[in-house]
């Protein structure tokens, strides 16, 4: 929460409620895109821009009626989902058991942490080659890409949420009767569950950030192929199109990333 | 050593004898010539955070450690809870060596230690429950200390909605609920006001009367340590030894606007100065 966020609800208190604050910014939000589309209307209505390079929003809206009649649209987006879902599941699979030993474990994490300190800072799309030559221009090169952008966010936040018990909390269970398993169980895994949380949710941002580079390797379906396609046929309104569904997409997932959050850690104020 | 003058309600006594004097009666927690040291950062030299403790306290009493800031007092309590083991000599509870923190001793912590992620009343069970009670054995126990607490109703709340008077109560009766024979408190009521720290004082020596654990507090406040002690144990600074072990004589409940009180208020105050100015000196 912010300062600003502070100052406000101290002087709604009383008067309006949190429901009414919610309300105030799912307002400013929708005023903010309206400004938005008024201007991208406005520059392009009135001749600032070249209108190929720049479709108005009414034809990008019709280029997504109309894909969604044809029925293409939904297809991109499923093929692009999927894409995701496995990458990203596939990261939590192997990141989670990594990042708990490196946690856990002082030797592991001294031998590891170098490592992911060398490879963290080469960037996915500097992979692409790598992953054609090794998995081919496949699904599965695909699948990687996003596994591996996926990957390290994913293991860094919960190899901290294993090294970040509070030692009080292990003292006290310790007081209490608690063997090794009942403070693995009811303190140290508890303690990480929000970074693991935490980690997912960036894993999952990273994933949609590298889809598009993703499908770029020859690719007959998805949002990415939608928008490179678009571009050898110079379709300026389904590249503004396959964009804004990234968008909306990545929104939606992180939402509801957000809400399982707050379900998981609900003991957190 | 200088030694306090004794009165008609108290009786001071030196450490040494202290120790000998309740050999009789089997010893609750025995410290035996205990001393800890540990390493500076700089060199190989050690710091000597206790000194040859000796001290016995026997079943039932309340125990009060009071010394100035960072002299090693809370490194006692941590050494008896377990968390910390001794260079030198041994701690004995129950009868069997210290070496390690078990359920025997009971905890309470000043930063609390509640687990946030479970709700009071888990909490207050977590003891009975991880020992493997039946669940409705686990249920009475602890609504049985919440109530001690004065905080039914509260079941299904997390730390975090609490205040810190609030928490305070789950920590003990989290710590009570688990049965200890031992009840080890570091500075509990330190982060709290003035006019709740008196009112926990109170309840904490309602439940000591109903419950009669062996108590071990920890504090830094004069008035605290007269007002909830059956016997003082004052703590020198570094190297940390026990400056006086004093027994409190005065009738329960105690006033703490009555002459007696202040007239020990004012000789503690008097040995702490002393030693808080011997510190700077250092």
């Amino acid at each position: 929460m912010t300062t600003m966020q502070l100052i406000r609800q101290r002087r709604y208190a009383g008067i309006f409620t949190a429901f009414s604050l919610r309300w105030e910014r799912l307002l400013l939000g929708l005023l903010a895109i309206s400004l938005v589309f008024f201007f991208w209307w406005l520059i392009v209505a009135f001749g600032f821009v070249n209108p190929v390079l720049v479709p108005p929003p009414e034809r990008v809206f019709a280029s997504f009626t109309r894909m969604v009649a044809e029925g293409a649209l939904f297809g991109h987006i499923w093929a692009s989902l999927w894409r995701v879902l496995q990458g990203f599941m596939l990261a939590l699979l192997i990141a989670i058991p990594f990042g708990v030993a490196m946690g856990m474990f002082r030797i592991v994490r001294g031998m590891a942490e170098p490592l992911v300190e060398l490879l963290r800072p080469i960037p996915p799309i500097a992979m692409i080659p790598l992953t054609i030559l090794w998995f081919g221009i496949g699904e599965s090169s695909k699948v990687f890409i996003i596994f591996y952008g996926a990957f390290f966010p994913i293991l860094i936040n919960t190899m901290a949420g294993f090294t970040q018990v509070d030692p009080v909390h292990i003292r006290a269970a310790q007081t209490l009767g608690a063997k090794r398993f009942h403070i693995f169980r009811d303190v140290v895994l508890r303690s990480a569950i929000p970074y693991m949380v935490v980690g997912a949710r960036l894993g999952m941002g990273m994933a949609f950030v590298v889809l598009v580079a993703a499908e770029l390797i020859a690719s007959s379906e998805g949002l990415g192929f939608l928008i490179n396609d678009a571009r050898y046929r110079f379709r300026t309104d389904e590249i503004f199109l396959g964009m804004a569904c990234i968008g909306v997409l990545g929104f939606t997932l992180n939402r509801l990333l957000v809400r399982l959050e707050k379900r998981i850690v609900s003991w957190k104020r | 050593m200088r030694e306090l003058s004794s009165n008609e309600e108290t009786e001071f006594f030196a450490p040494e004898q202290g120790a000998k004097s309740s050999g009789a009666t089997p010893a609750k927690i025995r410290v035996s010539s205990m001393s800890v040291k540990y390493p500076t950062r700089s060199d190989d030299e050690l710091i000597t955070a206790l000194d040859s403790i000796n001290l016995d306290i026997i079943d039932g009493e309340f125990i009060c450690l009071l010394g100035p800031s960072g002299c090693g007092k809370t490194t006692l309590l941590n050494c008896m809870a377990g968390f910390l083991s001794p260079s030198e000599g041994a701690i004995y509870a129950g009868g069997s060596l210290v070496e390690g923190p078990g359920p025997d001793r009971g905890v309470v912590f000043q930063e609390y230690g509640l687990f946030p992620w479970f709700t009071v009343a888990e909490n207050v069970g977590y003891g009975p429950r991880i020992r493997g009670l039946p669940k409705a054995e686990v249920k009475e126990i602890t609504n049985h200390y919440l109530a001690m607490v004065h905080l039914n109703g509260f079941e299904s709340q997390y730390p975090s909605e609490l205040s810190g008077g609030m928490k305070q109560r789950v920590g003990i009766a989290r710590a009570l609920a688990n049965r200890p024979d031992i009840l080890l408190m570091d500075e509990p009521f330190g982060a709290l006001d003035a006019q709740t720290r008196e009112l926990m004082q109170e309840e904490l020596l309602k439940i000591w009367e109903a419950e009669r654990r062996t108590c071990v507090f920890v504090t830094h406040s004069i008035g605290e340590a007269i007002f909830l002690a059956d016997r003082v144990i004052v703590i020198s600074a570094r190297p940390g030894r026990i400056k006086a072990d004093v027994r409190i004589g005065l009738d329960r409940p105690r006033d703490r606007t009555s002459e007696e009180f202040f007239k020990l208020y004012r000789e503690f105050n008097e040995v702490l100065r002393e030693e808080i100015e011997r510190s700077r000196t250092i």
